[in-house]
């Protein structure tokens, strides 16, 4: 088979997967997004398997049996994963496969440096850069993955200078990556120590950068680390000439990068520095936890359900504390039971509400409701003054009422749900404790407020038992 | 617990402390209601109004009930009637009546002062003065329309022009800004002066235009209400007042100081100063009155033609609404006194909001309360704004100019790059720089619910990594080899797992009607 044909093949799927992304932005089009990915994807592997195995210089039955090997123990053990995956493990699931991108991406780098180019400094440089973008995707996803699943404290690691110490590790990269440049061909051990350097260096550059983001921020750094990993296919690319790498490692990274832009916006952050990693950590200067901000008032479950069942208009704005609870099919079941009596029911979801964008929309979905009454904040926030009640479940630093108002906190200028407009709110929590900014969150203490303490699925089953 | 709501006994006295409305509510909090016979009529609430409320109508056996809600303060009839151990809420002006407080506190009651809720956010819902001081503005300017012989609102007509009437409201408290945006909406060119400048914003959101004097005075006192001023204002004060006289059509006064009788603002020459046919409404009259031959209670029309009304009743003479907020300040009260919505009440006299209303307690006067800081005082000088001294300023990182520098910059490193490198290189370098332009747009209109599948999706995609692998496998260096291998595992995890994973999760979004 002709290169040329390969060549031909890899425009094919590049084409593919920009239908599949673009599918993949309206719900009309998304199921058949996935299908557009699934045919690029094929298309892409069959020919390279071919390129790769047949003909002169190809690596033959060997190969052939390799890939195939390889190849079924991946999709087992995918396939597997995908299908006993919880929707509120979706986050980890995710950074979990971006830490394989890296490490694919590291050891393509790897087995590059041992191939001839005839442009050696190039080529150089083009592995480096491909170990780095790598490790750093591999060690960054490792540390999400394992914050995100709470094996580690999602609490940010604050050493002192860290800045500095990114900005010394990229600065020793640089550096290094000129050594091995202009370093001879002949000198193996040298070659082979600066990249093992490299390659320690990135990964522990990886690993400060997400450790040192705290576990609100999760779902910037997740999207920010969907993007690494593009970037990481993209280097592969450019050092193996592969332009269905570059295609589509440029695409996904850039896509990424966006949504990741978008998230920050949502946010009030700045997107330098979240790419810089432990963004938001300088403003949190201990929010200052003597302020007197009155009592609290709670309700009780009948309580709820009686202000449920006066209500015309219910807006419900969930938080990651929903997907903690698993609380999903119990308030999919009280949206049902509202609807039947003729109460229009909406979700109000914060662009950040969970550990993952979007991450309340697919437990929502999971859960059977309806996809069209699942509105984004900028959609619902201009009708949250003429809502009866809202229900906040598991939200906090989402519906802060000192985002807006109080210009010293930690989260000013952060945009929230205004849910404190509404005539009525109740707020399920489990405690008193603060959300994961650490700001205590005024809208608890407010007039119009009352509290459901307990666990959230618990205290919805009560409310629908009331009701 | 029973609520007992009274007939108002007062002569002119219209309001009643509990509407059907407020009665539903009083019932979901737990109470049992009691009206007296009678009580609405004024209101235009008839009695069935409150049996189909829930609410038991009876006669003055209303006075033995647990609780009893009032609008005024008792007379001493009533206050005979009190027993031990009664909780009276209405209106009491403690500090002006200490006696009435003394005769409460020989009863035995408790007696909370709906005239006396501290001013903070969180006390508003439960505060009559300013529900009251609302309606009575408007219908201090409805009152004024209606004794002023010309338009509010200036037209040019076929029988001439009308100019628009002058109105001055002095004090911009709740009253104050209520006249002013009734007036405005009527079509008056309307000033307002107070004497705390940091209203001025209030005054010109409601459409009137704020009057300045050029003396600085010590500004607001932390209770959040007005208090008496310097003497140095005062005169300014005094010279801007006599000016505008001369000026203006209509006068409303407002300036009250919380237990003290109320300032003189308009002297007698300064109403002889008005146009015969101009009309003063005097809102704070019951307190000795703002302006100069004020008689509380009564029209007044002095030599000149000027009308000074001293009405004391405005809120009473829109009887419905008046009764309605009232009975709502006093519903909201006992749902704060009512914590557990049992029908109990539960006097907490740690919450400054009831520590401050509490004028008797069982017999034990304890009015004055101590002092409330207001938490949202408009506060003024040195501690107006906190700076954040720890957050350091710092100017936007990219101004215009420098961005422009580091695109020139940025463009000129990469063009000498491009001199050196291989054609090649360069090649692969636009389709990603074509890509990456792409990536950005393709998913610019991305719906925010599918950002995790999208995520997913990609995630497959960048698994396409394997390519970089399936060509290195089987060739050459077993290392190689070995590495590669186990690159092809770990990204057909990825791409297998992604595309199946984001498969799943778009199988669940279903439209309503796909899913019924």
């Amino acid at each position: 088979m002709s290169a040329t044909l390969a060549q031909g093949a890899y425009i094919v799927a590049g084409l593919l997967f920009i239908l599949a992304l673009a599918g993949l932005s309206r719900h009309e089009s998304a199921r058949a997004g996935v299908r557009f990915g699934v045919a690029g994807m094929a298309v892409a592997l069959v020919f390279t398997v071919f390129l790769a195995t047949a003909g002169e210089g190809g690596s033959g039955w060997l190969g052939l049996l390799l890939i195939v090997v390889a190849m079924a123990a991946g999709a087992v053990i995918g396939l597997d994963r995908a299908r006993k995956v919880e929707m509120t493990g979706m986050p980890e699931l995710i950074a979990m496969l971006h830490s394989f991108v890296g490490l694919a991406a590291v050891l393509v780098g790897w087995n590059s440096s041992y191939e001839e180019s005839p442009y050696p400094a190039i080529h150089d440089v083009e592995v480096f850069v491909g170990v780095f973008i790598g490790a750093v995707t591999f060690t960054g996803s490792i540390v999400a993955f394992l914050k995100l699943s709470a094996r580690i404290a999602s609490k940010p690691l604050t050493l002192p200078f860290r800045n500095q110490l990114n900005l010394a590790a990229i600065a020793v990269f640089v550096v290094l990556t000129v050594v091995y440049v202009v370093l001879p061909e002949e000198s193996v051990f040298g070659r082979h120590l600066l990249l093992g350097v490299v390659t320690v260096l990135a990964l522990a550059l990886g690993w400060h950068l997400v450790a040192s983001i705290g576990g609100g921020d999760m779902p910037v750094v997740v999207s920010m680390l969907n993007s690494y990993s593009g970037w990481a296919a993209a280097a592969a690319g450019f050092l193996l000439g592969n332009d269905l790498l570059i295609i589509t490692g440029a695409l996904v990274g850039s896509s990424g990068a966006y949504l990741s832009y978008i998230m920050c916006r949502a946010m009030n952050r700045s997107f330098v520095s979240v790419i810089a990693g432990g963004f938001g950590v300088e403003s949190g200067t201990a929010a200052s936890g003597d302020e007197d901000y009155g009592e609290h008032r709670e309700v009780g479950a009948e309580g709820a359900a009686a202000l449920l069942s006066g209500a015309k208009s219910v807006v419900i704005t969930p938080g990651y504390g929903m997907a903690v609870a698993q609380a999903q099919y119990p308030v999919a079941s009280l949206t049902k039971a509202l609807r039947d009596k003729g109460v229009d029911v909406r979700f109000g979801i914060h662009p950040v509400a969970g550990r993952l964008p979007g991450h309340m929309n697919v437990l929502l979905a999971e859960a059977k409701v309806p996809y069209d009454i699942v509105l984004e904040m900028d959609e619902i926030n201009d009708d949250l003054a003429d809502t009866d009640v809202v229900l906040v479940i598991g939200a906090n630093d989402t519906v802060n009422p000192a985002a807006a108002e109080d210009p010293n906190s930690p989260i000013a200028g952060m945009p929230v749900l205004r849910v404190w407009e509404a005539a009525d709110v109740v707020v399920f929590k489990r405690s008193m404790a603060t959300g994961y900014a650490g700001v205590q969150n005024p809208l608890f203490f407010r007039e119009n407020t009352q509290m459901l303490f307990g666990d959230a699925k618990e205290r919805v089953e009560d409310i629908l038992r009331a009701l | 617990m029973r609520i007992g709501v009274p007939r108002e006994s007062r002569s002119g006295e219209t309001r009643v402390a509990a509407t059907p409305a407020t009665v539903g509510k009083l019932l979901g909090l737990g109470y049992t209601v009691f009206v007296e016979e009678g009580a609405g009529r004024a209101a235009s609430f008839d009695d069935d109004a409150y049996r189909d409320a829930g609410a038991d109508v009876i006669d003055d056996a209303v006075w033995n009930a647990d609780v009893v809600l009032k609008v005024t303060s008792p007379t001493d009839a009533e206050v005979a009637r009190l027993r031990s151990g009664q909780i009276l809420a209405c209106l009491l002006a403690p500090a002006l009546s200490p006696e009435l407080v003394e005769k409460l506190a020989k009863r035995g009651v408790t007696a909370l002062a709906m005239d006396a809720v501290p001013r903070i956010s969180r006390a508003q819902s439960l505060d009559v003065l300013s529900s009251m001081a609302n309606i009575g503005g408007y219908r201090a300017v409805v009152e004024a329309a209606h004794e002023f012989g010309s338009f509010f609102t200036g037209q040019v007509t076929a029988a001439g022009k009308v100019p628009p009437a002058k109105v001055l409201v002095v004090g911009a408290g709740v009253a104050g800004l209520a006249a002013i945006g009734t007036a405005s909406s009527l079509g008056a060119v309307v000033r307002a002066f107070d004497a705390r400048p940091e209203v001025a914003e209030q005054v010109e959101s409601m459409g009137a235009q704020f009057l300045r004097v050029d003396v600085e005075d010590e500004g607001p006192s932390a209770d959040g209400y007005a208090k008496e001023t310097s003497a140095d204002f005062d005169a300014a004060a005094a010279a801007l007042y006599a000016e505008q006289a001369k000026d203006v059509d209509i006068v409303v006064t407002t300036a009250l100081i919380p237990g003290r009788p109320a300032p003189r603002l308009l002297t007698e020459e300064m109403v002889a100063s008005m146009k015969p046919g101009s009309v003063v409404v005097d809102m704070a009259a019951a307190n000795g009155g703002n302006v100069a031959g004020t008689v509380a209670g009564e029209k007044v029309v002095t030599e000149n033609g000027v009308t000074i009304l001293g009405y004391t009743d405005l809120p009473g003479r829109l009887p419905t609404q008046s009764s309605q907020l009232f009975g709502t300040n006093l519903v909201n009260l006992m749902t704060l006194l009512t914590p557990e919505k049992d029908g109990e009440v539960v006097l907490d006299l740690e919450d400054t909001v009831q520590r401050g209303m509490t004028v008797v307690r069982e017999g034990e006067v304890l009015w004055p309360p101590p002092p409330v800081q207001v938490s949202a005082a408009p506060a003024l000088g040195t501690d107006v704004v906190t700076v954040d001294t720890n957050k350091k300023e710092r100017g936007p990182l990219l101004t215009p100019q420098r961005r422009l520098g580091l695109a020139v910059a940025a463009g000129a490193l990469f063009l000498l790059v491009s001199a050196f490198a291989p054609a090649e290189f360069l090649g692969h370098f636009m389709v990603f720089m074509l890509s990456v332009v792409v990536g950005f747009y393709v998913i610019g209109n991305v719906h925010h619910a599918l950002h995790t599948p999208l995520m997913s999706v990609t995630n497959a995609i960048s698994g396409i990594i394997v390519v970089g692998a399936l060509l290195q496998v089987g060739r050459g260096n077993v290392w190689v080899s070995v590495l590669a291998f186990v690159g092809i595992l770990v990204a057909s995890i990825n791409v297998f797992g992604g595309f199946r994973v984001t498969a799943r999760m778009l199988e669940m979004f279903k439209r309503e009607e796909v899913a019924r």
